[in-house]
């Protein structure tokens, strides 16, 4: 008879899991394509700003120059390399739809599944929460809140698209705990005695798990979208060089008429819209990692 | 009643030889759910099909109307039927003619399909759909006459039709429906119906009240009934004969005295001893110890010697046949496939109640 | 005899006379609720009691009100009228922690084996879990221990085999014994099993309730144990007692052997007749439709006149059963009957200012 482990693998921990992981993202062709775009995009974004060289000369006769030779990408109004920006741009852009994507989603779980399971007047208290932030406009948030403090980190801004988005997707949660929590398995868990707090986050949010980040993903792409927005409307502070500021400064400074400028106006959103299509993709697999039923099929 | 004495005829309504059912797995091997099964059903008689859930007799019924689903696949075996003069070759109908077949010679009542009725439409709607899909000639049926075809079918269960047709299926209790679906599946006047677990999940008199009315119907209607169930108790409620199954094989067969006086395999004795009896004094109970094998990985030998109080080491050289031990007529031979037969006893105490 | 035997056995005493203090005490129980056709009263004045290692089977069909029953003597629903007492207590006016303690020794396992685990955790984190919320068991070796211990208990051996796997690597069977197995954690004095058997097959059952017994004698664990199987309550609750249930009320009650032998209400009678023997040769001598008039169960919500079995009863007299309630007697030393036909035959039968001598 085998030893006894005395760490027992939960299935979802452990070195098999991991493995277990990268089997199930190949099963879907799409699932895993995503997959790739996405670590690539991450990646180059996360790892440029160490590897290349920040410096970017202006150079004033280079001005809209077409793509060439050490300029794969052309040059833009200033004669910087498009590709050099391209490559060391994408670091703000992924870092704030990541963080403002889990501000949201966090506080959707935790409001979303309180609410559903408490109901009551902690429920109605929430619902009401929800709808005044609802109803609150983004864009003037910021335009109020940009006169007053300098909304130069990203954590600032991650913060304020995260804290004005989680309404819809709270209302959604709500509804999943509320159906959740009716299953036999919770009753027992109420049974036994286990706590608001573990019935809540140990039974209910579990299961609904791969719902949260499915829309955790949705919830990137809303906060870049937004986050692009803000750029292109000039709130968002405009300093350093990022996609945003890429086309920002494209509409701002009428490239959109220039046949030149093609490039430079072309490559932010190309990487952006790729980004959102790899996450969209990704998707797809999560499915099956999370479900340990569809696992074994 | 159920009746022991075969009926006067002179074919089986229903042959199969050596029937085969396999399942593709996901790793594109395929598993036999079941291997290798013979029966005749002679006209009139009723047959049940008892085992634990996984021993392939839900999938052999469903089998034997080509109803499996896509994975599914007959890779060996012939099915037969009798019921209108000549032979017919169930496998090898093409699918206008089983269309044609399937619901006029034989219909099916499946598992569960109480809890699955269309929850929008009446029953009066649904039973009308079905008519109308098996027209009986050219003509299309009136209103009225779809009714009263409705109406008839549904007296013939003991369900008033002027409460039950115009009702959602929600409105009726779970022993209505199932009775509809009964009522709905003797449409077409079948000559053989096939009926998976009739009465799982329905409360004690409602058992009863079905049990009743499939006694009547056969009593009128004539045809033979092959039922399946893991419960014991209602076979010998129902049938004539009863077959046993492990594993995805018969591995006893007999008319319903033999199955439950005489039981010659040692897991349909453990099937009768599993049944706790209601009249009488508190009874020695045991369950068959283990469970039943997986199919992709069977025991070698005969598949149930790893449980089996009376297995040897010749249990284990090879998967034994049915050895006839009463040989009659009609289909009701009584055949255990196990090697020491003529050991397995099984006593059962009949206690008349006060 | 063992002392569960002595308790569990009432054979000539009053209900409730010199039985030991009762764990869980319904008083005047009810459940109405409020739906589409008006009130719905599941469960009407149900007067109950388990003790220490008793066994009580509530039986009857669905809509009769065991499930509610139950329910409410596991404080999972309050009832609408009456009190749920645990060991004299009203657990609905019980502090926090005497409530904790009243949920720890009274637990309840689900009919459905299929909805009562949670699907996205092993049975090692399910067993583990309350356990350590508890201070049980300390730590991951503890835990992983004592769960091995707990499957040991229901029988499902070897541990170590199970404790990794996922409810849908289980059979019907296993994921029960699980749920009782989770039951057992917090050491309980009372299982309440609802159907914890009619979602297995018939071969399994006998394990599954030879395995429970086992729970009950070793243990001294007591059941409330509901089932519309009268064969079930039978062979698990022979040393314990029955009571009948129909459209929420109690019909009949008393000792498990006598109710089976000698049924008195003719609805339990109906129930005996309509149980599928495994006995060709005695299924022929069965009544059709179980002796009774109707198969029909009425709604809630158009109860019938009188006493709500009627319409069905073979015994029916018109003029008092349609007119008049019955309340449940005592015909014998320790069997009670809710029938005024049946009622009016007893020794102990004492006619009400209502009935009079004949039924005005």
């Amino acid at each position: 008879m085998a030893q006894v482990s005395a760490a027992p693998t939960t299935g979802a921990a452990g070195r098999g899991a991991f493995r277990g992981f990268f089997r199930e993202l190949t099963r879907s062709k799409t699932g895993f394509a995503g997959f790739v775009i996405v670590a690539l995009i991450v990646g180059m974004s996360a790892l440029a700003p160490i590897f290349v060289d920040g410096k970017m000369p202006t150079d004033l006769d280079a001005i809209w120059g077409p793509p060439r030779a050490g300029h794969w990408l052309g040059t833009d109004m200033a004669g910087k390399d498009t590709l050099k920006q391209i490559v060391l741009g994408g670091q703000t852009v992924v870092f704030v739809g990541f963080l403002a994507a889990a501000i949201t989603t966090v506080i959707a779980v935790v409001v979303g599944s309180l609410a559903a399971y408490i109901r009551g007047r902690f429920d109605n208290f929430m619902l009401q929460l929800t709808d005044i932030v609802m109803t609150v406009p983004q864009i003037v948030l910021l335009a109020v809140l940009g006169a007053f403090f300098s909304l130069d980190s990203p954590i600032y801004l991650a913060l304020i698209i995260g804290c004005l988005t989680w309404p819809v997707l709270m209302r959604s949660i709500r509804a999943q705990a509320l159906s959740l929590k009716e299953r036999e398995f919770v009753e027992a868990a109420k049974l036994l005695d286990l706590g608001t707090t573990r019935v809540v986050f140990g039974e209910i949010v579990p299961n609904m798990a791969s719902y949260i980040l499915i829309n955790f993903i949705i919830a990137v792409t809303n906060a870049i979208y937004a986050l692009v927005g803000l750029y292109v409307l000039g709130l968002a502070p405009l300093a350093g060089a990022n996609w945003g500021i890429m086309i920002n400064n494209a509409w701002i400074g009428g490239a959109m008429f220039l046949p030149a400028a093609m490039p430079y106006i072309l490559a932010p959103i190309a990487m952006i819209a790729l980004l959102q299509l790899g996450l969209i993709m990704l998707t797809r697999s999560l499915e099956e990692i999370l479900n340990p039923r569809l696992r074994d099929k | 009643m159920p009746t022991t004495d075969p009926p006067e005829t002179d074919g089986p309504i229903l042959s199969v030889r050596d029937l085969h059912v396999a399942y593709k797995t996901g790793d594109g091997k395929s598993v036999e759910a079941v291997r290798g099964v013979d029966f005749d059903l002679y006209p009139n008689q009723s047959l049940a099909l008892v085992g634990e859930s996984g021993c392939g007799k839900t999938t052999l019924g469903l089998g034997l109307l080509r109803l499996l689903p896509k994975l599914g696949s007959v890779p060996k075996g012939s099915i037969t039927f009798n019921g209108r003069g000549s032979a017919v070759d169930v496998l090898a109908l093409r699918k206008q003619e089983l269309r044609k077949w399937r619901w006029r010679d034989a219909a099916m009542v499946f598992q569960g399909a109480m809890n699955s009725f269309n929850p929008v439409l009446r029953i009066i709607d649904q039973m009308a759909d079905t008519i109308r899909a098996h027209p009986d000639g050219e003509r299309k049926p009136s209103k009225k006459e779809i009714w009263e075809r409705s109406a008839d079918l549904l007296r013939s269960v003991r369900l008033e039709p002027n409460r039950v047709l115009p009702s959602y299926p929600h409105e009726l209790s779970g022993g209505m429906r199932q009775r509809v679906l009964i009522a709905m599946s003797l449409l077409l006047d079948p000559k053989l119906l096939i009926l998976d677990e009739p009465t799982t999940a329905l409360d004690i008199l409602t058992q009863r009240a079905i049990v009743d009315v499939l006694h009547e119907l056969r009593a009128e209607r004539k045809f033979a009934m092959v039922f399946i169930s893991h419960d014991l108790a209602i076979a010998a409620e129902l049938a004539d004969r009863v077959a046993t199954m492990y594993a995805g094989r018969i591995i006893e067969t007999g008319t319903a005295r033999d199955i439950f006086y005489g039981p010659r395999h040692p897991y349909t004795v453990g099937l009768i001893k599993a049944v706790p009896p209601v009249v009488g004094d508190l009874p020695e109970l045991a369950s068959i110890p283990g469970a039943p094998p997986s199919l992709s990985n069977l025991p070698e030998g005969c598949s149930f010697a790893p449980r089996c109080d009376y297995a040897e080491d010749r249990c284990t050289a090879a998967d034994p046949e049915l050895n006839p031990i009463t040989e009659r007529s009609a289909g009701t031979t009584h055949a255990a496939a196990c090697l020491r037969w003529q050991d397995v006893r099984y006593e059962r105490k009949v206690v008349e109640r006060v | 005899m063992s002392e569960i035997e002595t308790a569990g056995t009432v054979v000539h005493e009053e209900p409730g006379a010199v039985r030991p203090e009762p764990l869980i005490t319904l008083r005047g129980v009810s459940q109405t609720f409020k739906s589409k056709k008006g009130s719905l009263k599941a469960v009407d004045d149900v007067d109950l009691s388990v003790g220490p290692g008793e066994v009580l089977c509530l039986v009857g069909e669905s809509g009769c009100g065991k499930t509610t029953t139950a329910r409410m003597a596991a404080g999972l629903a309050k009832p609408s009228h009456g009190s749920v007492e645990f060991e004299g207590r009203d657990i609905w006016s019980m502090s926090k922690r005497e409530f904790a303690a009243y949920r720890k020794s009274v637990q309840y396992v689900h009919q459905d084996p299929y909805a009562s685990l949670n699907p996205i955790r092993d049975v090692h984190r399910t067993l583990a879990t309350p356990l350590r919320k508890h201070g049980l068991a300390k730590g991951r070796k503890d835990g992983w221990e004592q769960s091995a211990k707990l499957l040991e208990q229901v029988d499902l051996v070897p541990a170590e085999s199970y404790l990794p796997k996922f409810p849908h690597q289980l059979s019907g069977g296993q994921r029960q014994r699980v749920s009782v197995a989770r039951a057992l954690s917090l050491n309980p004095k009372l299982i309440i099993a609802d159907e914890s058997t009619s979602m297995l097959d018939v071969s399994i059952r006998i394990g599954m309730l030879n395995m429970l017994g086992r729970l009950r004698d070793d243990l001294g664990v007591g059941f409330l144990f509901i089932t519309h199987d009268l064969a079930i309550a039978k062979y698990f609750g022979w040393h314990g007692r029955i009571a009948v249930m129909y459209l929420g009320r109690v019909v009949e009650f008393g000792p498990t052997p006598q109710v089976i032998n000698d049924p008195q209400h003719p609805y339990t009678r109906a129930l005996l007749d309509a149980v599928p023997e495994p006995d060709p040769d005695l299924t022929r001598t069965k009544k059709a439709g179980g002796g009774l008039r109707s198969s029909e169960i009425p709604s809630l919500a158009d109860l019938p006149t009188g006493c709500s079995f009627h319409p069905r009863c073979p015994l029916h007299e018109a003029d008092t059963c349609d007119v008049l309630r019955p309340e449940l007697e005592a015909v014998s030393a320790d069997r009670e009957v809710s029938c005024h036909v049946v009622g009016r035959a007893s020794p102990l039968h004492v006619p009400s200012p209502r009935t009079g001598g004949d039924g005005e």
